[in-house]
């Protein structure tokens, strides 16, 4: 049945291991790795993976048919927490359908599966021992009886659900043919007290509502956490000794630091797409300027002077222009310019008023909130301001956020106070960018402003 | 990873040491001006009872309506009779805006009623502004007239 003649893993699996080795290693956290699986199930004629995208299923119609996945239990110990947390991700994206089913022993009876009317099977074990954790993973398409994927993972025994959101991105990627986004977290405020004086606190979580533990006190008004794209630091404002502004956390040794000097109030940062720059918005008689400071040199540059109401920045992710929201034409309304500051040009033109917009890591899409007869949608559209699709609606929905590879976008959704207040509820809601999926992120009480990471090292 | 987490709260403790921020009198002050006795003169129980400590603008706007004048000529005539107070004032939006865009329409309520207020003569240096944006409601009903509640500008005693 074991043979060693033929390659386990093809060039595009290859890569795929590459990137998650390469990313670690320039973050420098080294505490897991992955290696090919030496001793292979599969027979020969079962084995030959083919050229890089042979082994692809192909889903046009994943929208209204996610793909049926057989997902045991894994063996070992930890294969329980391991196969959960795999069929929690790859379910709640809306493009899987989870399915249970017997481990196989050896090589899969397909037939089995083919008859559950699954697509797609991974098996495998995950045990923690003195050694710390060990998980072996195997992907195969259910309808040619070939594996896709084999994957051997030695992480630290703590390690089980980052491994599991790994694999999932694994799995993702192998079978949409797009890079996951499992493998993330996001940051948020958590809430909690009366409404009119509300305790907030940063926080950060995974993308699943695991995890989730505040990184500050709760003494000030704190909001709008967001992510670097490139190393482990968020930016966020807080009120901090009664002046509001900008500061800037390093999630790895707990540094945080105020960021720019500016007599108004600083609010609405976002990184760059290189990391090495925060544009943000500075108040100023009645209105307020968007700048950015340089995060080594600390140089501020301003960018607009309007004398209206400039926020919300939010560069494109080639870093060449910059979305923002002003009232300099009456009313807010999003504006797109240069990264340098010239050339702005109104792109929203629908009913009401916009605000919050936020550029996707693919490019191609805007996200915004719009606000019309005192009611609030979050919406999408071209950067040109074509293509308007409102995705959902509510009393209060704002903040939106992309996942790392632009599928999904988190928001905030508030419910009408209510008289007395009593009503409010504030929470973190996610939304597939085709407007299919919506789900709220359980497991952290009242919270706001999410920021999604990029994908963790 | 465990050790950066503890990086990370200490931080929090180092916060958590210092003061509260608060937006004084969010619950307590009206527009009005009756006299009351009892309170201390110069003092915050002395504006919001017999000064008027708040202000209150039109959605998304913030022009100074005749009856906001008077509160602020009234603010005025207060801060000229008890030099040596300061105050801040605090803007604050309804929640029918964005996170963001609020923070700045705050900013701009408490910044026209400081020019208001610099105009009639009290000094700039007497006064600081902030925005709490929708953040610190006075009103949590969800309808206009809670909303006009909170689209206001509160002074306080600092």
């Amino acid at each position: 049945m074991r043979s060693n003649e033929l390659p386990l893993i093809s060039d595009a699996e290859a890569s795929v291991l590459a990137t998650y080795f390469g990313r670690r290693a320039l973050l420098g956290t080294g505490c897991v790795a992955a290696g090919v699986l030496t001793m292979p199930l599969s027979a020969p004629a079962q084995a030959a993976p083919g050229a890089s995208g042979d082994a692809e299923i192909t889903v046009d119609q994943a929208r209204t048919a996610p793909i049926p996945i057989v997902i045991p239990v894994l063996g070992g110990d930890t294969g329980q927490l391991v196969s959960s947390v795999i069929s929690g991700d790859l379910g709640n994206c809306g493009l899987f359908s989870p399915i249970n089913g017997a481990l196989p022993v050896g090589v899969p009876d397909f037939g089995t599966y083919k008859s559950l009317g699954a697509r797609a099977l991974v098996s495998g074990t995950a045990t923690t021992g003195s050694g710390g954790l060990r998980v072996e993973f195997r992907l195969w398409d259910v309808l040619t009886g070939q594996q896709i994927q084999g994957t051997a993972y030695t992480a630290g025994a703590g390690d089980a659900r980052k491994i599991a959101h790994i694999i999932a991105d694994v799995i993702y990627e192998r079978l949409l043919g797009e890079k996951g986004y499992f493998n993330s977290r996001i940051a948020y405020i958590a809430r909690s007290g009366p409404r009119a004086h509300q305790i907030t606190r940063l926080a950060i979580m995974d993308q699943d509502g695991a995890n989730s533990h505040y990184l500050s006190g709760g003494q000030w008004l704190t909001l709008t956490p967001r992510f670097s794209p490139v190393s482990e630091q968020l930016a966020f404002m807080s009120y901090a000794n009664n002046r509001p502004r900008v500061y800037v956390l390093n999630l790895a040794t707990g540094r945080q630091q105020l960021l720019g000097d500016f007599d108004g109030i600083s609010f609405a940062p976002r990184f760059a797409p290189d990391g090495r720059t925060v544009v943000m918005s500075v108040t100023r008689g009645g209105g307020s300027d968007i700048y950015t400071v340089d995060l080594a040199s600390r140089a501020k540059r301003q960018l607009t002077s309007s004398g209206a109401i400039d926020t919300s920045p939010c560069y494109s992710p080639d870093g060449s222009q910059i979305v923002f929201n002003s009232d300099r034409g009456g009313t807010p309304q999003l504006y797109i310019m240069s990264a340098s500051g010239g050339g702005a040009k109104r792109v929203s033109y629908g009913n009401g008023t916009y605000g919050s917009p936020v550029w996707s890591p693919r490019g191609d899409l805007i996200a915004f909130t719009r606000i019309a007869n005192g009611s609030f949608s979050l919406g999408v559209m071209a950067p040109d301001g074509t293509g308007e699709r409102i995705l959902t609606q509510g009393f209060t929905v704002d903040t939106p956020t992309f996942c790392p590879n632009g599928r999904v976008l988190a928001f905030c959704r508030q419910t009408a106070a209510g008289s007395g207040g009593a009503g409010f509820s504030s929470s973190i809601g996610t939304i597939d960018i085709t407007g299919f999926h919506e789900r709220s992120i359980p497991a952290v009480g009242m919270s706001s402003d999410p920021a999604w990471s990029p994908l963790n090292g | 990873m465990r050790l950066k987490l503890l990086g990370a709260l200490g931080m929090a403790v180092f916060l958590a040491a210092c003061s509260d921020d608060t937006n004084k009198g969010a619950t307590t002050g009206t527009g009005a001006a009756a006299q009351t006795t009892g309170v201390t003169p110069g003092s915050e129980a002395d504006l919001v009872a017999n000064v008027g400590d708040r202000v209150f603008f039109e959605l998304n706007k913030n022009n100074l309506s005749s009856e906001a004048q008077a509160t602020l000529d009234r603010q005025a005539a207060w801060l000229a009779k008890y030099p040596q107070v300061t105050v801040q004032l605090a803007g604050n939006c309804d929640d029918r805006g964005t996170e963001e865009y609020n923070i700045a329409l705050g900013e701009r309520r408490a910044n026209a009623a400081r020019d208001y207020l610099v105009a009639k003569g009290v000094a700039a240096s007497r006064i600081t502004t902030i925005s709490y944006g929708k953040d610190r409601p006075t009103a949590t009903g969800d309808d206009e007239e809670a909303w006009a509640q909170n689209r206001n500008s509160i002074t306080s005693v600092r």
